[in-house]
């Protein structure tokens, strides 16, 4: 068993690979906790496949857990903040929306991306977590309500921030012989991918898009044999709305700079070409961080099995998952295809 | 191996509370490395010399942050941005003395050493912080 945990600061507890399968009854299986900050269950996912391609483990559950809610905004921003650069980011107090609104700031010069493209993820994220019955926020809401929210760290305002949340997800990995033993509609992993960088946003070459998500992307295509007009749908790391948009450009979803033309032009929203974040995303269905990388491969789960209900993306076969750790320190993406 | 201060976090910002900006230049391949670090990421050199930077650099993008840590409420909101000084190298910090209305990615800005207080006990070291040129 990998559970991806970020942080021990919300419940005072750690060792959280122990505690789950104790708590499910399953004490005496080697049980490890994946730590890779908002993309630790992503490390799990990565881990477990490592587990079973070696031969060593035939069945392995992968996962992530945070109890989030409990703690006041200000903690949780301290907490988040350890997953950047403790001498010259956090000490100068810059938090996580911070980080991700200096990559805003940089698209926005460089490109011309508006607040207004950025405020049509929310409002596209939260329409789809309104056909999500386990999304933390299943309401509607409008261009206006993301523009005239509270400033949290100018550009990006309350609306274009992910949910702090209480939550968990896991699924099972097995050797593809072994699939029948637990679902007729088993989801096979063809691309698989993890890459790393700078832990300080400012040593990096780039302000505006992540080395970590291009690499991991590019040689999770590579094992697949795929590119990315091959991928029909994808969960994408849209912890602020920027970050959705930069995803569009490092999974080569579109060309570097295009990505507001894209939420533009309605694509990725459902009903599109590429729907993205089916699941309301990190935005609307929540964002508790050990737990979404995993959460994110359960959406592709039940869209390829065709079990996504009212947010079904007819006729999917090829499914991705992006999952950031940090502010870009980490990235893990996964291809996923449907049986039939 | 030089018998120079360590080249670590600590003694970077005790040089801060001194008034200089400086980096760890590598004996071998001449990279430098702002912050400093205990071995070259280039060469894996673990030979260095301290080596003063100037502390004149442009805004490359910056963000104002309203909801901060405990640690920061107090100043809130404060603008930090990431400068790119002369020789290239960048930095992230708070920017004092602007206004949005004066902010602007490419403005001119110089390290001021004074830096600023978070009114808290957080670690004791000097904070340097960016002013218009």
């Amino acid at each position: 068993m990998f559970i991806g945990h970020m942080g021990e600061s919300y419940e005072h507890q750690g060792h959280t690979g122990s505690v789950t399968a104790d708590w499910a009854g399953l004490t005496g299986i080697p049980a490890t906790r994946t730590e890779a900050a908002c993309a630790s269950s992503g490390a799990a996912l990565r881990s477990g496949i490592y587990a079973v391609l070696s031969g060593l483990a035939d069945t392995v559950i992968v996962g992530g857990v945070e109890k989030m809610t409990h703690r006041t905004t200000a903690e949780v921003t301290e907490y988040l903040a350890m997953a950047s650069d403790y001498p010259f980011e956090q000490f100068h107090g810059i938090t996580f929306p911070g980080l991700f609104a200096l990559m805003a700031t940089a698209h926005m010069h460089a490109y011309g991306t508006t607040q207004e493209q950025m405020a049509k993820v929310a409002v596209k994220n939260h329409h789809h977590a309104s056909l999500n019955p386990k999304a933390h926020l299943q309401k509607e809401i409008t261009i206006e309500n993301v523009l005239a929210s509270k400033v949290v760290a100018w550009p990006l305002k309350m609306y274009d921030c992910s949910l702090i949340t209480d939550g968990a997800s896991c699924i099972i990995l097995t050797k593809p012989e072994l699939a029948s033993k637990f679902t007729d509609q088993p989801v096979h992993i063809i691309g698989s991918a993890q890459a790393s960088d700078t832990i300080g946003l400012y040593e990096r070459k780039s302000l505006t898009s992540l080395q970590s998500a291009k690499t991991a992307a590019k040689e999770a295509y590579q094992m697949a044999n795929l590119k990315p007009s091959d991928i029909n749908l994808a969960e994408v790391h849209d912890c602020f709305t920027y970050v959705e948009l930069m995803s569009y450009e490092d999974l080569g979803f579109c060309p570097v700079g295009k990505s507001g033309q894209l939420i533009d032009s309605g694509e990725t929203c459902l009903g599109g070409s590429l729907p993205v974040n089916t699941s309301g995303g990190l935005k609307a269905k929540g964002h508790p961080v050990g737990a979404t990388g995993t959460a994110q491969t359960y959406e592709i789960y039940m869209q390829l099995t065709g079990q996504a209900d009212r947010r079904q993306v007819k006729g999917a076969k090829v499914g991705l998952t992006h999952n950031v750790g940090g502010s870009g320190a980490t990235a893990a993406v996964h291809v996923y295809r449907s049986e039939n | 191996m030089s018998t120079q201060p360590p080249f670590t976090i600590e003694q970077f910002y005790k040089f801060m509370a001194e008034g200089k900006l400086m980096a760890g230049k590598c004996q071998k391949c001449s990279k430098i490395h702002l912050p400093p670090r205990p071995m070259c990421d280039n060469c894996f050199s673990q030979d260095f010399t301290w080596t003063q930077v100037s502390g004149k650099g442009r805004l490359l993008t910056y963000t104002i942050i309203h909801v901060a840590p405990p640690q920061f409420q107090a100043l809130a909101p404060y603008t930090v941005g990431i400068v790119q000084l002369e020789n290239g190298l960048k930095l992230p910090g708070m920017i004092s003395g602007v206004t949005e209305n004066t902010l602007k990615v490419g403005m001119d800005l110089v390290i001021d050493f004074k830096g600023c207080s978070t009114g808290q006990a957080w670690p004791q070291w000097q904070r340097y912080c960016f002013k218009p040129l």
